[in-house]
């Protein structure tokens, strides 16, 4: 059984039928990438599973429950991180401001007036937001103002907010959409990192193939609103019909 | 210093010293000269300063943290001004049942408007605002004439009654006090050719002032206040954080608008009349004045942007041509009449053109308010000093 189960959903827009008879099966602890041309409907499907959209038809299911109908922060709560496209901060803030935020929200304590009633675990929190910082090299930037830094920074600013909440799921729509070539392998290698070291499911819409073929363990291929294949990275690579629906296209 | 650090606690303290000593520092002008019109330091001008700030301040913590513009924030000054007179009529014209009972009447009022309110952002939120205070406004002055007063307003009678003192039919209508300090008490000081006047109801709205200006920064620097600047810079990310945003915003609307009903209790601790025209929206678009000319989101500055303008109001307004024909006496006769026709519009009964081109002159040059001029002038200041410093390197 997968962390996150994807049946039959279909998706409409007036006359275009942006998702149809669409399965997904996202394994635990794996990282699972889903290709597609331009107008696949890719980022119609990740809507669908933060609950941005409500497909028609289908169901969406994470730990067994359903995501359906919940509002953003209640999918969040179950345990479903998101990284935009193109990196989501609160820019008028400080990066360690940024990164308290979501530590804060996720205890739920942040709730109150004044720290003295829970001044020791303020302490605590500060502790861990540091921490995260330093583990993504951002901790000499702690008082800069977020919005001034490099896309890059932004990026793993952005990754590490995400993780401070301990998601089960990791969701990430083109994370290197943008990126210079540099920042693009630094961001794999951050990624590639996380995956080894926590117990995290990834999922990845990625455009960049040399991303894909370097994070994904399994890979969805998505063609005019319905999967093409699903299978490992070495498979995908060689299989007529991708070739012919994507690669071939962009070769 | 009371949980605040040290930059904070500064400016509560300059905050308390420019309160304690307003009366003295308001009054620069010896009373004889003819510059002593300028003088602010009146009770009755000092304590719609502080009482303005303390709105003003309410204010900010919406507006300034969250980026929501309320347009009817007068609404909830208007009701807690009723609750107050009201208060003072059923039970005792001791001014602290008053004040807190404005304040509270003013919090639940704002629970039913900001729950509505709040569902939508932006300039839908302000539209929405906006109606509600219309709608109070009307209402006060017509339908609900027998708890308002309708157009005349509310005030004390002789025969209001009174239960804790017991009322009393004849005599004069008593004055509302502070366990018997009568609010319009004040201790006059002449001090060679300077007036100073130190008014009971100035000190009690000052004090007021500044717990509510401490309240304020305390807030500023929680994670409550964190999550609210949160919503204002990327409410999308908060909510894919995981953080439920309306009741952060219903919570800190609701703070906003008891501020507000705490300003009304005040106004009406010092003059017992409550009228609807409080509700009007200019009386809430004025507030909104105050914020952006003081700075908005800064601490300070709406305090200083209510103070501001106050005095236009109150001082500026007073120029009236006799007074130009007067100054410009030394310049020729046709040459002095043009001079006063140039600048007669700007002052006197005209004293809104010149707030009005202030105002456009901060919005344009100074988006950060008064307090970013302050900054500016301080930063022009250190780099000279600096420049003074490194010039043999060069």
């Amino acid at each position: 059984m997968g962390i996150l189960e994807v049946k039959d959903v279909g998706k409409r827009f007036g006359g275009l039928q942006a998702l149809s008879d669409v399965h997904l099966n996202v394994m635990e602890n794996t990282c699972h990438a889903i290709i597609g041309p331009n107008g696949a409907g890719k980022s119609t499907l990740l809507n669908c599973l933060i609950g941005k959209l409500i497909p028609d038809t289908g169901s969406v299911m994470f730990q067994g429950q359903s995501v359906l109908g919940r509002s953003p922060f209640e999918i969040n709560q179950m345990g479903i991180s998101r990284v935009f496209q193109t990196p989501e901060i609160f820019g008028d803030l400080t990066v360690m401001e940024n990164m308290l935020i979501p530590i804060l929200a996720k205890r739920d304590g942040a709730f109150e007036m004044n720290g003295w009633s829970k001044l020791a675990s303020q302490k605590d929190v500060n502790e861990y937001a540091e921490k995260m910082l330093e583990d993504m090299n951002l901790v000499d930037k702690r008082n800069m103002h977020s919005a001034s830094m490099s896309r890059g920074d932004k990026r793993r600013l952005e990754i590490a907010m995400c993780l401070s909440q301990d998601p089960s799921l990791l969701l990430l729509d083109e994370p290197t959409a943008g990126m210079a070539r540099a920042d693009t392998n630094n961001t794999i290698d951050l990624l590639k990192q996380i995956k080894e070291e926590r117990d995290i499911t990834i999922a990845i819409i990625e455009h960049d193939m040399h991303v894909v073929f370097s994070l994904a363990d399994r890979i969805t291929v998505l063609a005019q609103g319905t999967p093409l294949v699903e299978d490992t990275p070495e498979n995908i690579k060689g299989h007529p019909k991708v070739k012919e629906a994507y690669l071939g296209e962009t070769a | 210093m009371l949980g605040l650090n040290k930059k904070d606690a500064s400016l509560l303290l300059m905050v308390a010293a420019l309160v304690a000593f307003a009366p003295i520092l308001l009054n620069p002008f010896p009373e004889a000269s003819a510059l002593a019109q300028f003088n602010a330091g009146y009770p009755d001008l000092m304590q719609r300063f502080v009482i303005f700030g303390i709105f003003a301040v309410g204010f900010n913590i919406l507006f300034g943290l969250t980026g929501y513009l309320s347009f009817g924030h007068a609404a909830f000054l208007g009701a807690g001004s009723y609750a107050g007179v009201w208060m003072m009529k059923l039970l005792t014209v001791n001014v602290i049942p008053a004040i807190l009972i404005s304040t509270v009447v003013a919090g639940l009022f704002s629970i039913l408007i900001g729950f509505i309110s709040l569902r939508r952002s932006g300039i839908y939120f302000s539209i929405l605002t906006l109606a509600f205070a219309q709608m109070s406004f009307a209402l006060a002055a017509s339908v609900l004439t027998p708890i308002t007063g309708g157009e005349t307003g509310l005030n004390l009678a002789l025969d209001d009654p009174r239960i804790l003192e017991g009322g009393n039919t004849t005599g004069n209508i008593p004055a509302p006090n502070f366990f018997g300090l009568e609010m319009g008490d004040s201790l006059q000081l002449n001090v060679a050719g300077w007036l100073w006047t130190f008014n009971v109801g100035y000190y009690l709205a000052g004090v007021v002032l500044i717990i509510a200006f401490y309240t304020a920064i305390r807030i500023f620097r929680s994670p409550f206040g964190l999550m609210l600047r949160a919503i204002k810079s990327n409410q999308h990310r908060l909510g894919f954080t995981g953080l439920n945003t309306r009741p952060y915003m219903l919570a800190c609307f609701v703070i906003s608008g008891m501020y507000a009903g705490l300003a009304g209790g005040l106004m009406v601790a010092m003059d017992p009349l409550a009228g609807a025209e409080r509700m009007q929206w200019t009386a809430s678009g004025e507030v909104v004045l105050m914020t952006i000319l003081g700075g908005i989101g800064t601490l300070i500055g709406p305090v200083l942007g209510a103070g501001l303008i106050k005095y236009f109001e109150n001082i500026f307004s007073k120029i009236n041509s006799n007074l130009l024909h007067e100054w410009f006496a030394f310049l020729p006769d046709g040459l002095e009449d043009f001079v006063v026709t140039i600048i007669y519009p700007f002052v006197g009964k005209g004293w809104h053109l010149t707030l009005g081109l202030m105002f456009m002159g901060v919005i344009i040059f100074l988006p950060g308010g008064l307090v970013e001029l302050g900054q500016r002038i301080r930063r022009v200041f250190s780099k000279k000093d600096a420049n003074q410093h490194t010039k043999p390197a060069e």
